[in-house]
């Protein structure tokens, strides 16, 4: 999908200096500085958009290649909300202005966040699902000194050994996933004594993932007996299944990502296996694309449309009605990500991006669409809130094609800390 | 007891093999006769796997079998008509240009019409379940598309070598000059090429819709093993397709049996084994378009 990137513009704000300086060494007086005014209304927006009154957002996430399909929903997500703000008046008595971009992937990511920043005078990013992307934006955002906010990448290491005092993170962490499903799992009496079968995606997400899935499993009395890594562009899993038949594991895990999941699933019923089967890791969206008939076993969700707050079930009304059908889990990221920077503008009477951290920093409350209300970790920006595992609906109960998962209560329970389902201290190497 | 489950994987590969066959042989004819290597194959067959979709609601899966790949034929007949014509005798870059711009134009509309998201197709409840012979187990579902793709490949063989329709075809391959000579017009066998090509891309389409996911990169996603199996076979070779097919299914299966994270770099390395020793792929020398 490379053939989509753009190369990358020169920063605009050089480019203005250049040709000004030479011309005034050319040329006297006030014909140099018409031959400067033509310059910059004809050719340099830049600055006609700082006279803007508009707060412009920054909106990076891939549009195609294998993880497009979410994209598509936290386009959805962002601009509802941005909707939203502007019809109640905007932020600070100013609009917002959304510029959406695909991000393809890190290079392009890369240069594109520069553009947005420096051409567009956007105040804040938001967005992206690879978290090889999210590393390359969070960099730029973090040269800029202007804030990122993670919505779709999983990665522990991005909120660990590449964290950012710029970089917030409203997408759990791998960690924080293994732990809500894995908790389930406990609960079903699924990992201790088990031994578990692992399909994971060969790329630095699914690496990541494992990891975390090896650590919980281990520590709780279980085992991966066998974990073999699939291709991200592998879309026959017959191979795989006929391994997992030969071993006879208790558990089918997967740490699989994006397409893949709904190739496993799918093919997983049509092969009709007895062993139950897991995920660390899922997106509604990729669960709808394998159908009601297909979906089996338990995942974890940072979000369901099916979520009973009563936010929840509004900011679904909203969706349904300008987009016909509900919000995937990336729209809510993005959805949410937003409302929680306008909030910090409203709070901290600016955009300030170093008041606006320490407004987060200070623990304010977010409304998350949840029961409990969420707040990011001052030390690693990590957003705690509360986790959802899913599993298939009884048939009987199945009323579209969008309500098969059943929601299980959320975690952890109302009486426990938001902190436990979050990495640690020692899990997370973070030092901001 | 290890060996049992290697023969499993080589027999599961055999019939995974099966499926690439589809795509490969539209590509290998429509290249062998008109000289196009289109590269936007791979879009017929996610338009295929779309149109079965919404078939599929209104007729039920096996009207869908029959009736997208005839409307994705008539899709073809456009293609043909009014882009691929001009560009037979044109440098062949040019025509990889236009079908690599189209693909991505379809890809696009399809993401316009129906959305990014993948759709769901489930197996026919005729065809739901396994079948178990002694210790292989394989899914009724997967026998059906083994079915088809035999079908095909009996239809489009006897096509090829039993009729009149074949022998200009064959004779237009060969020495298109010389057919014209004899007064016989290539072009309207080509129109008929290009739609058996990309009807067959639609076929697979169709049969691929309920077991892998139904989104509008899907094209790109097939087409990399499509062309490694064209390209091991021998552009224009018919059983040389049909051979490097079947191989690429085993080394992928047997590769997955041993080493998983080489399985799909499997083929890659097979095709450059394959080409160190035979630059045409394995029966490839009977194409003189290069020479």
């Amino acid at each position: 999908m490379t053939q989509r990137s753009f190369p990358p513009l020169q920063p605009q704000a050089s480019s203005t200096r250049a040709p000004s300086t030479s011309r005034r060494r050319l040329m006297t007086g006030s014909a140099a500085m018409a031959g400067v005014a033509a310059l910059e209304v004809l050719g340099f927006p830049s600055i006609v958009y700082a006279q803007s009154d508009k707060i412009r957002i920054g909106h990076l996430t891939p549009r195609t290649g294998f993880l497009g399909p979410l994209g598509e929903y936290a386009v959805m997500g962002i601009s509802l909300a941005v909707e939203e703000i502007n019809a109640t008046g905007g932020v600070l008595g100013r609009p917002l202005e959304l510029i959406a971009e695909d991000s393809v992937n890190p290079s392009t990511a890369s240069s594109k966040a520069q553009r947005l920043l420096e051409r567009d005078g956007a105040v804040v990013l938001i967005g992206e699902i690879s978290s090889a992307s999210g590393l390359a934006i969070s960099q730029v955002a973090t040269r800029n000194r202007r804030i990122f906010v993670n919505t779709g990448c999983n990665s522990d290491e991005l909120r660990g050994k590449n964290c950012s005092r710029y970089m917030f993170h409203v997408e759990a962490a791998n960690t924080t996933y293994v732990k809500a499903c894995g908790g389930a799992l406990l609960r079903d009496n699924m990992i201790k004594g088990k031994k578990l079968f692992g399909l994971t995606a060969d790329y630095a997400f699914g690496h990541d993932l494992l990891k975390a899935a090896k650590r919980f499993v281990t520590a709780n009395g279980g085992s991966f007996v066998q974990d073999e890594l699939v291709a991200t562009d592998a879309t026959d899993f017959s191979p795989y299944l006929l391994k997992i038949r030969q071993a006879k594991p208790d558990v089918v895990v997967s740490n699989l990502s994006g397409n893949q999941i709904t190739n496993f699933i799918k093919q997983y019923a049509e092969f009709g296996l007895p062993y139950p089967i897991a995920g660390f890791a899922l997106d509604t969206a990729l669960a709808w694309g394998a159908g009601a008939d297909n979906f089996a076993g338990i995942w974890p969700l940072t979000w369901h449309h099916e979520v009973p707050a009563p936010a929840a079930q509004a900011f679904v009304a909203a969706f349904v009605k300008k987009y016909g059908r509900p919000p995937e889990n990336q729209a809510w990221g993005e959805y949410v990500a937003l409302k929680a920077m306008v909030q910090a503008m409203a709070e901290t009477k600016g955009t300030d991006p170093a008041k606006m951290i320490e407004y987060f920093e200070k623990g304010a409350p977010i409304e998350v669409l949840k029961a409990r209300k969420g707040s990011f970790r001052a030390w690693d920006h990590q957003l705690l809130q509360e986790m959802y595992t899913v599993r298939p609906k009884p048939k009987t109960q199945v009323k579209d094609k969008w309500g098969f998962m059943a929601v299980d209560a959320a975690v952890p329970a109302a009486s426990a800390a938001l902190e436990t389902l979050a990495p640690t201290r020692e899990e997370n190497a973070c030092t901001l | 007891m290890e060996l049992v489950f290697l023969l499993e994987q080589i027999l599961n590969g055999l019939l995974v093999g099966g499926y690439y066959l589809l795509l490969a042989l539209g590509l290998s004819l429509i290249f062998s006769l008109g000289g196009i290597v289109n590269l936007s194959h791979g879009a017929f067959y996610a338009i295929g796997a779309y149109l079965a979709v919404e078939l599929t609601k209104h007729l039920g899966f096996a009207g869908a079998l029959v009736l997208s790949p005839l409307l994705v034929g008539l899709l073809g007949v456009l293609f043909e008509r009014f882009l691929l014509r001009r560009f037979y005798s044109a440098d062949p870059i040019l025509g990889l240009l236009l079908t690599f711009g189209l693909a991505m134009v379809a890809e696009q509309v399809i993401r316009m019409v129906w959305g990014a998201a993948p759709l769901p197709a489930s197996i026919p409840p005729a065809f739901k379940g396994q079948v178990v012979i002694g210790d292989f187990l394989y899914s009724r579902y997967r026998l059906l598309m083994l079915g088809v793709v035999i079908a095909a490949l009996v239809g489009i063989w006897l096509l090829l070598n039993k009729t009149a329709f074949g022998r200009v075809v064959r004779a237009g391959v060969q020495k298109p000059d010389m057919v014209a000579v004899l007064g016989i017009r290539l072009q309207p066998y080509m129109t008929a090429i290009v739609v058996l090509g990309v009807g067959l891309a639609a076929l697979a389409g169709v049969l691929f819709a309920p077991i892998s996911g139904v989104h509008p990169a899907m094209g790109a996603e097939i087409m990399t093993a499509a062309f490694v199996v064209v390209v091991i076979g021998g552009l224009g070779s018919f059983w040389g397709v049909v051979i490097a097919a079947l191989l690429v299914g085993v080394v992928r299966g047997v590769t997955i049996h041993f080493y998983p994270p080489a399985g799909e770099a499997s083929m890659y390395l097979l095709m450059l084994l394959v080409l160190m020793f035979r630059p045409r792929g394995l029966l490839g020398e009977r194409i003189e378009r290069f020479d």
